[in-house]
């Protein structure tokens, strides 16, 4: 069974990559994100030490994690919000539930979440009675669609304005066929008045839990993790376990890092720290572990938990952004993700440490440092001695390997191999060569290899 | 002057023997007595980046024992020499020989720069070269300072392609993007490997690109694979073979 699971990203990417303008604008938008990275970066002359310390701090955390996490409900706690803690989503989705549920809440408004994503909230809240509406231009979009977002930080990356022209027409009532992306917004903004207005509770992400001072910092573009929590009486903030910083001066290494290596901005435009809840209001915080202390356990892949979430490895990815994100089939896809998912399900997502080239970029791009390349090179390593990657691969690199092993046996395939390819009609051979001759040539075979040259040339005998 | 062993990656060996003839002569042209170890097969990095460490374990003791007696071994390929380097250490860590080696083992353009202080090529190369920065040679053994770190830049292979007379170099955009090869993500992969590669085509093309060359020529070999296949006019060339020069 192993191998048709590991098929399914090579599949959803052949999907996606056939329309090639259309994948050429996808992943045009997105190295237009890695191009303004490239500049923000570069006008921070200590880029490179701001990532060093922000790898350092990171690891830091991670070793400490369990007296931080306290020290945070400490003093959370004494400025008045309630701290939960979440072993599972299943719990997560309960407790959240449980809050709306006692204060006879049926409105909720959310700014984005990919824990809430990863614990699938929506749903679970939906079949109970809850309204929920993201309140994230991008989420709201693929919340209308019906599907998840396909990038952490630009859920909807993937939609042209002209569809969502037609979704908005179909949901919000704006003009057929418009596409104006000034006036769609603001229809939506029209529309999201009214759902914050009507709001009985508001439910955001966090970015960075501070662990001296019991703060949760939200980062937003669009305001609207402060619209959701400024009106109703109750904010629901959920948040992974490994969003622990040791203390509120860090976040000037991290803010600085964050929206530069995302989008390129300087700063997220609305970096809200929620000390406490507003008066006469409640601030409950959930910390979820869902699998994170069980990766803190494991040698590489730890270093997977210091990730930010800023999207900087999406952007720069070349194979993301000619799959897009939803061929991953997880809720944090691209590098990071398929880094973390086989920590989850290694024969569900198996295929996802494959699905790269190994080229760097993405640890070469990201603001904590993590090794991520290298990281997937350990994880096929590990799927491989699992058994969950396709037999025939195996067996063929198998053979290679016995092959290689002896000078004799290399010398003879190669020989027979290059024969081949010389008398064989060409039609053959390239049909032979599987998906490498679908769109590709193969090498024009020489009459010798360099090890016969050389020995002729050398006068062995 | 230095006894150099000539380290031939298997798929070189075997469809381009020119690139491994141009290398040996590259390396004697700068004073180097080359030797080649006629033992040598595959470093193992195939079956390695495939998770098959099991398989690749044999390779890598088999390179160790080829190469241990060398002071310095030398490879037209950025990939290969990133394999021992980088993964060696993993795969035999208890070979006698390992610190040795790894330490021994250079890509072509890296030991004429930082071994043998090459700044300037003799040589004729009068053509537009576009030069395609591979992964591995970049990233694993930074070759070049790369268009991500924010460091002074540097790039060793274009320093030394550029001191050739006649040539000019063109910049593709996205200077030092992938070109979907990846191993056996070339086949694992096929629809966005291949889309890669040809968005590296159309770039250089853009550029002006009447050549491209690269340190690697697994990424070669799928960039010609498919240039080939669609009749597109560019020339695909190693750097070794760039950098021999041509006969005035």
């Amino acid at each position: 069974m192993g191998h048709l699971t590991t098929l399914r990203h090579p599949e959803a990417a052949a999907r996606f990559a056939a329309d090639v303008p259309r994948t050429h604008w996808h992943d045009q938008a997105l190295w237009f994100m890695r191009l303004k990275r490239d500049r923000a970066a570069a006008q921070v002359p200590e880029w490179e030490r701001l990532r060093e310390l922000a790898q350092a701090i990171k690891a830091h955390a991670l070793a400490n994690l369990p007296a931080l996490l306290e020290q945070f409900e400490r003093n959370a706690t004494g400025a008045g919000a309630t701290v939960h803690w979440a072993r599972d989503a299943g719990e997560h989705n309960r407790i959240v539930h449980r809050l709306l549920a006692d204060r006879g809440v049926s409105r909720l408004v959310k700014s984005k979440s990919m824990l809430t994503e990863e614990c699938g909230l929506n749903p679970y809240l939906e079949a109970r009675g809850v309204e929920v509406v993201d309140t994230d231009l991008g989420e709201r979009i693929v919340q209308f669609r019906g599907e998840p977002p396909s990038h952490i930080i630009l859920p909807a990356i993937h939609v042209k304005k002209e569809e969502i022209g037609a979704l908005f027409h179909e949901k919000l009532g704006t003009a057929a066929g418009a596409s104006d992306p000034k006036y769609l917004t603001e229809a939506a903004r029209g529309h999201l008045r009214q759902k914050f207005l009507a709001a009985q509770a508001g439910l955001t992400g966090v970015n960075f839990a501070v662990a001296d001072t019991g703060a949760v910092v939200v980062c937003t573009n669009e305001g609207n993790a402060d619209m959701g929590t400024a009106l109703p009486p109750l904010h629901v903030a959920c948040m992974g376990l490994e969003k622990i910083v040791p203390r509120a001066e860090d976040l000037g290494v991290f803010l600085r890092l964050l929206a530069r290596s995302g989008t390129g901005q300087p700063i997220t435009t609305y970096s809200t720290h929620f000390l406490g809840p507003r008066p006469g209001a409640e601030l409950h915080i959930v910390i979820v572990d869902n699998g994170r202390s069980a990766l803190l356990g494991r040698d590489p892949y730890r270093r997977a938990l210091s990730c930010i979430r800023c999207g900087a490895c999406m952007n720069t990815c070349p194979v993301f952004r000619r799959s897009g994100g939803h061929s991953y089939g997880v809720t944090v896809p691209g590098p990071i993700g398929s880094v973390l998912a086989p920590a989850v399900n290694p024969l569900a997502h198996a295929a996802l440490p494959f699905a790269s080239t190994l080229c760097g970029s993405c640890a070469d791009v990201c603001p904590v440092g993590i090794d991520l390349h290298h990281q997937l090179l350990a994880w096929r390593r590990e799927l491989a001695a699992a058994g969950h990657v396709p037999v025939v691969k195996r067996l063929a690199l198998r053979l290679a390997a016995w092959i290689f092993a002896s000078p004799r046996r290399y010398a003879l395939a190669g020989r027979l191999a290059r024969l081949a390819l010389r008398v064989l009609p060409a039609r053959l051979t390239t049909r032979l060569s599987g998906a490498w001759g679908r769109q590709r040539e193969l090498p024009v075979a020489p009459a010798e290899s360099f090890h016969e040259r050389y020995r002729r040339t050398h006068g062995r005998a | 002057m230095p006894t150099v062993a000539l380290f031939v990656p298997c798929y070189v060996d075997q469809f381009y023997p020119q690139v491994a003839e141009a290398t040996l002569r590259l390396l004697e042209r700068h004073g180097c007595t080359v030797e080649f170890p006629e033992a040598q097969t595959c470093c193992g990095q195939p079956m390695s980046n495939s998770g098959e460490a099991a398989a690749a374990a044999p390779l890598c003791a088999h390179f160790l024992d080829t190469f241990q007696r060398y002071q310095y071994v030398v490879a037209p390929s950025g990939s290969c020499v990133g394999m021992v380097r980088h993964q060696f250490a993993d795969l035999v860590p208890d070979h006698p020989a390992l610190g040795k080696v790894r330490a021994a083992t250079y890509e072509l353009c890296e030991f004429l720069h930082d071994v043998l202080g090459v700044r300037r090529v003799e040589g004729r190369f009068p053509h537009v070269v576009g030069l395609h920065r591979s992964c591995h040679a970049q990233r694993e053994l930074r070759l070049a300072s790369g268009s991500e770190r924010q460091v002074a830049p540097f790039d060793k292979v274009k320093t030394l392609l550029g001191s050739l007379e006649g040539i000019t170099l063109v910049e593709p955009d996205r200077t030092d993007e992938c070109c979907g090869f990846g191993g056996t993500f070339a086949v694992a992969e096929e629809a966005v490997s291949c889309l890669m590669g040809r968005d590296r085509l159309d770039d250089h093309a853009k550029a002006g690109a009447e050549v491209i060359t690269g340190v690697d020529m697994s990424c070669l070999m799928h960039l010609e694979g498919l240039a080939r296949r669609e009749g597109r006019p560019v020339r695909i060339l190693h750097a070794a073979e760039v950098l021999l020069g041509e006969a005035a």
